[in-house]
């Protein structure tokens, strides 16, 4: 249990019949910190956690979590982990409570401990005054922060989340960033996979994962000053998905971000004017565009692309 | 262990019980079935509907009629005068059995010369039929006697344990059995299937809980509710029925715990074949209609060609129903059925045990 990592992964593989889901992957996760596993649907996020927490076998590949083996402790695991899934697994016909009180038996939570920690619950998940209502009648936000008390009753030290926020409003998912937040400052490590790439910024450390394979690693800045050779140029066009369009038939690498358009430059100051005609010649106008740093996402966009 | 297997118990109860179509099914359903078995499903045969055509209109065939309709068993529907009529009335099913009595058949009698009647009988159902032309010899044979009188054949018969030949006796205790597996398989099955389809399974797969905890938390509630339900058809059978039990009732209940085994058995089985609750439902009936065809519930076992009889020995209704009977209406204890109790107890020890490890391996 001294050891530095709290994840640590070698060529680990998982094949379906001919589908390779995870391909050996390598990855090591330290102690305390936020580990932002991301990746578009399909890509072998889940199937990874999956294989982590014990709920699936890998086909081949080894990996230790929280310093015990994948394939021969898999019961040592599971005391020392929690697990949380975006299906915000919890019994639906049961009061806030009764789930509660299920989990803290199913986690053995000691006797002496068990009033705290069922208070720290409600008062985490901020349901005091719901704790009698049926699950099924609470709102998304609100299940969410029940499955993440639920699966931490027992205070394991790294916490595993599997698309933690999808389905739930803007403001609850900030809401779920903090209370990751504090967890990491807690010192727990936090597992988490995400599609929603605004929300990766808010890990220490990200692995992006692509067709059951690692494509590239680091901190969210290293990610964007070393896989980013490119300028971002931003456009505020009337027509953005026409504009995406005609960019792209010109041979230019150009994305959608919300009402703006991205176009990745080998450099932002010679091609400028030339976007300016392309656009023109199509009978678009510009409301604007402007250099901006490379979000995540366009990093992500850039690193898929350039292998399909 | 104790202690998750504690909250897995009461989660499931809180669960089942909650639910209101569920409390319907735990606890209506069993009375519902008792009634029905015990009413309608009779094998007694009364009140046959006949139709009389008497040609002869003479004081001897009115006697005839008379003892027809005072023995209780027809119910003289009407009395025709035409034979072209009958046919019409046997073929929309009307009346299942009529008496034609021929002219000149008092004339006949009276000259000591043998005289007949035709009796036509609906044969659709050979079981009633058969049973309503053992009435009609009866009938007809006290009339032929001598002086319409005594009996003097030299047979005595007796019928022991259920003298009155009463269908209610042998149908509502096998009730029992019946509602037991039904009810187990459905509950196992579903309450399983129920946690993979929401996918409150894999939350209980991170969780240290262990197989075989799963598997004890998951079937102790259903046998709770099979016994219960086992005591609420003993007592409606008591009392509203007046079905006697002979037996010993905690050998009963001892018995139950031994066909628990199979039931729960098969349930989990079920539960590893089933994606969803549909098709836990649908492999529950697919099971439990031939399983009750081929137990002897309602037609002899004996009867049956040879290799379907053979199947029935892998049937734990089968031997359940022997013990059950046996219990209620015999007052069998240990010493006769030990036999029908080890062959429960070995088939329910290997079906458990399979399905066990065919329910662990279906985990991971």
């Amino acid at each position: 249990m001294v050891d530095e990592y709290a994840v640590e992964i070698k060529g680990l593989t998982k094949k379906f019949g001919d589908f390779t889901a995870v391909d050996r992957i390598d990855l090591k996760v330290r102690r305390g910190e936020i580990f932002g596993f991301l990746g578009p649907n399909g890509a072998g996020k889940s199937t990874t956690i999956k294989m982590l927490c014990g709920l699936i076998m890998p086909s081949s590949g080894s990996g230790t979590v929280g310093g015990f083996d994948i394939w021969t402790e898999p019961e040592e695991i599971k005391m020392n982990i929690g697990y949380m899934s975006q299906r915000f697994s919890l019994y639906e016909e049961l009061t806030v409570m009764e789930n509660i009180d299920f989990f803290s038996g199913i986690y053995n939570v000691p006797r002496n401990k068990k009033k705290q920690r069922k208070a720290w619950v409600l008062n985490m998940a901020q349901i005091e005054e719901k704790k009698d209502h049926p699950v099924k009648t609470l709102a998304g936000g609100l299940k969410q922060r029940l499955a993440l008390g639920c699966a931490i009753l027992h205070e394991p030290p790294i916490i595993f989340l599997d698309e933690p926020t999808s389905g739930v409003d803007p403001l609850s998912r900030r809401n779920f960033w903090r209370l990751i937040e504090e967890m990491a400052g807690e010192g727990k490590t936090v597992f988490v996979t995400t599609h929603y790439m605004d929300e990766a910024d808010n890990c220490h450390r990200l692995v992006l994962i692509h067709r059951g394979k690692i494509i590239a690693e680091g901190t969210p800045s290293e990610l964007r000053s070393s896989y980013m050779k490119f300028d971002i140029a931003e456009l505020l066009v009337d027509q953005p998905f026409v504009a995406m369009d005609i960019l792209r038939d010109a041979g230019l690498e150009a994305s959608l971000h919300g009402e703006t358009v991205h176009v990745s430059l080998e450099s932002y100051e010679s091609c400028q004017d030339e976007i300016g005609r392309i656009l023109k010649n199509a009978g678009l106008t510009i409301k604007g565009i402007e250099k901006v740093p490379p979000s995540l996402e366009d990093v992500f966009v850039t690193l898929v692309e350039g292998r399909e | 262990m104790g202690e998750r297997i504690r909250h897995l118990v009461i989660k499931e109860f809180i669960q089942l019980l909650r639910d209101r179509r569920m409390r319907a099914f735990l606890f209506i359903v069993p009375v519902i079935q008792v009634f029905v078995l015990g009413y309608a499903a009779t094998f007694d045969v009364n009140s046959v509907s006949t139709v009389v055509i008497d040609f002869d209109r003479s004081s001897e065939s009115r006697e005839i009629i008379r003892r027809f309709t005072s023995s209780g068993y027809f119910s003289v529907k009407a009395n025709l005068t035409e034979d072209r009529e009958v046919i019409p009335l046997l073929d929309k099913g009307k009346t299942l059995c009529v008496i034609e009595i021929e002219k000149g058949f008092s004339e006949r009698l009276r000259k000591g010369i043998p005289s007949e009647i035709q009796v036509l009988m609906d044969g659709t159902d050979s079981n009633t039929a058969m049973i309503a032309t053992g009435y009609v010899h009866s009938v007809l044979k006290k009339y032929g006697s001598p002086k319409g009188g005594t009996d003097k054949s030299p047979f005595r018969t007796r019928i022991w344990y259920n003298p009155d030949l009463r269908s209610k006796n042998y149908m509502v205790p096998g009730v029992i059995s019946l509602i037991v597996m039904l009810t187990s398989l459905i509950v196992t099955s579903m309450s399983i299937v129920r946690e993979r389809e929401v996918g409150t399974i894999e939350q209980l797969m991170v969780t240290p809980i262990k197989p075989v905890e799963l598997i004890v938390g998951k079937t102790i509630p259903p046998a709770l509710i099979c016994f219960f339900d086992m005591i609420l058809v003993t007592i409606v059978g008591l009392f509203w029925f007046n079905i006697p039990i002979r037996g010993s009732f905690l050998l009963l209940a001892l018995c139950t715990a031994i066909y628990l085994l199979s039931t729960l058995g098969i349930g989990l089985f079920i539960s590893t074949l089933a994606k969803t609750q549909q098709q836990a439902i649908m492999a529950t009936f697919l099971f439990f209609q031939p399983a009750i065809l081929l137990s002897g519930f309602a037609t002899p076992i004996e009867n049956m060609p040879q290799v379907f009889q053979y199947l029935t020995y892998l049937n734990p209704l089968r031997y359940f129903l022997v013990i059950v009977r046996g219990i209620f209406l015999k007052g069998n204890g240990f010493d006769i059925l030990w036999t029908e109790m080890a062959m429960l107890f070995l088939l329910g020890f290997l079906i458990f045990t399979l399905s066990s490890v065919r329910f662990r391996k279906r985990l991971n």
